[in-house]
């Protein structure tokens, strides 16, 4: 299968369960809504370009918002990460073994455990701490329950991203020159 | 000139991320006015299918609670038949004039409310800024600023109507608001949403006068021009005082359950023109006045 048909697939896939199921979960407490579907952006190949990574995120972002039926709100957190992406890898990937050629997309294979866990961490945080502040924009909440409800989706999400690597393993071929 | 286009072409990743984020901000503060003219047609038939065939396999678990809310309900109407009332004196005659449409299709002139029913397909409850999503659109006579009220008392308002689809402001957004009375006092107030639980909602500066216990039921009130009066908002749950103000806030169980709700009554109030013609030309002539 074509990589492109792949991530068709895998993008619609990724919004469905994010609005048809996780956002359906009855919430066990206020702080409390599991997010994945921005993971389809942690999934995209190394080297597609800034431009695409950036529409691909604003396109992944409205089409949860179609749903929701909050226009933007989804979507300016995944442009921010799909924007902050590239830097992060930079810092994260040992140049001289240059992964970026040798594998297709980030993950725990091709990175490693702890800059995969980096890599996940830093940018599932970015996209809650945005979203969560676009959300209490309006509101004169406390800045506690701010920090408290980024924290606990930061955690949940992060569990579900780590289960989601465990039951579906992307197997990824060692690229070399000489093939 | 050209330093311009050097700058664009080195920063051009910077200012496209720029302009995306730009576009979604807007988009989400522009909430109402912007969406309405771009995607509600398309968007919501596509959104409003795929909620329709996930909500079939929901429903089937809901089955239970749905039948008991609806025999519940028709008991409510069962009690204001006509035939349940008889007096002894046979001079004395009740009737209930209860027909919506007259023969010319227009409606009748001493109907306020029309009801409409419509299945829930679509409901949210863990954000901000909930909406639900009724299989019953613009064909089937629904406009927008109608008023959504379930078996239970207040849902919401539509705010977005497709062709076979609508959406619902639902009483849990931050932007929503009802205008309510107490049901034993009379007062009035206002109940919005401080979006923190979706099973309570807030009824800020009651005066003391109110007379407020736990447990006391809040209903519409008389004056909105698109609730009909009476019907049930919310339970007082807790009353807090306010000592600055000297006022309570009242935090109130919702009359309706979110979590369950299936069915909804979409409410035409037919007489709101006129209504809201009277109150703008009074606004203008107090306007004149003043100047």
């Amino acid at each position: 299968m074509s990589r492109l048909v792949k991530n068709m697939i895998r993008f619609a896939l990724f919004v469905l369960v994010q609005a048809l199921i996780l956002n359906n979960v009855p919430p066990l407490h206020r702080f409390i809504t599991p997010y994945l579907y921005f993971l389809f952006l942690l999934w995209m190949p190394f080297n597609i370009s800034r431009p695409a990574l950036l529409f691909t995120g604003l396109a992944l972002g409205f089409s949860l918002d179609f749903f929701t039926k909050t226009y933007g709100l989804h979507a300016a957190p995944c442009v921010l990460i799909a924007y902050l992406r590239p830097f992060v890898i930079n810092v994260l990937i040992n140049r001289r073994e240059s992964t970026e050629f040798n594998y297709v997309a980030p993950s725990i294979t091709s990175m490693g455990w702890v800059p995969y866990i980096v890599y996940v961490l830093v940018l599932t945080a970015v996209h809650h701490g945005y979203l969560v502040m676009l959300e209490w924009l309006n509101f004169a909440g406390n800045f506690w329950y701010f920090i408290v409800k980024v924290l606990a989706t930061t955690g949940i999400s992060f569990g579900l991203i780590i289960i989601t690597e465990l039951v579906f393993p992307r197997r990824q071929k060692y690229r070399t020159n000489t093939a | 000139m050209r330093n311009i286009f050097l700058f664009i072409r080195r920063y051009f990743n910077l200012l496209l991320f720029l302009v995306l984020q730009a576009f979604c901000i807007y988009s989400l503060f522009r909430y109402n006015r912007f969406h309405e003219a771009v995607f509600s047609g398309m968007a919501n038939a596509i959104t409003g299918k795929i909620n329709e065939r996930y909500n079939d396999v929901e429903y089937y678990f809901n089955l239970k609670k749905t039948n008991e809310q609806l025999a519940k309900e028709n008991a409510r109407l069962y009690n204001q038949l006509r035939s349940n009332t008889e007096s002894p004196d046979s001079t004395l005659k009740v009737f209930a004039d209860t027909i919506v449409v007259d023969t010319l299709g227009t409606k009748r002139a001493n109907i306020k409310y029309v009801w409409m029913e419509a299945k829930v397909v679509g409901n949210t409850i863990s954000s901000q800024f909930n909406t639900l999503m009724l299989h019953r659109g613009a064909n089937q006579g629904v406009k927008k600023d109608m008023v959504v009220v379930g078996p239970d008392g207040v849902v919401g308002t539509i705010t977005d109507v497709g062709d076979n689809y609508s959406v619902v402001m639902s009483l849990l957004h931050r932007l929503h608001s009802v205008p309510v009375k107490l049901k034993s006092t009379d007062y009035s107030g206002t109940v919005k949403w401080d979006g923190v639980s979706p099973m309570y909602v807030n009824m800020n500066d009651v005066p003391k006068e109110a007379n407020v216990k736990v447990g006391d039921t809040i209903l519409t009130n008389n004056y909105s021009t698109r609730f009909p009066a009476e019907i049930p908002v919310g339970y007082v749950k807790e009353i807090i005082v306010d000592k600055t103000r000297g006022t309570y806030n009242l935090k109130l169980r919702t009359a309706t359950n979110f979590y369950t709700i299936e069915y909804a009554y979409i409410v035409d109030n037919v007489q709101k023109e006129e209504q809201l013609k009277l109150e703008k030309e009074n606004k203008k002539r107090t306007q004149l006045q003043q100047q």
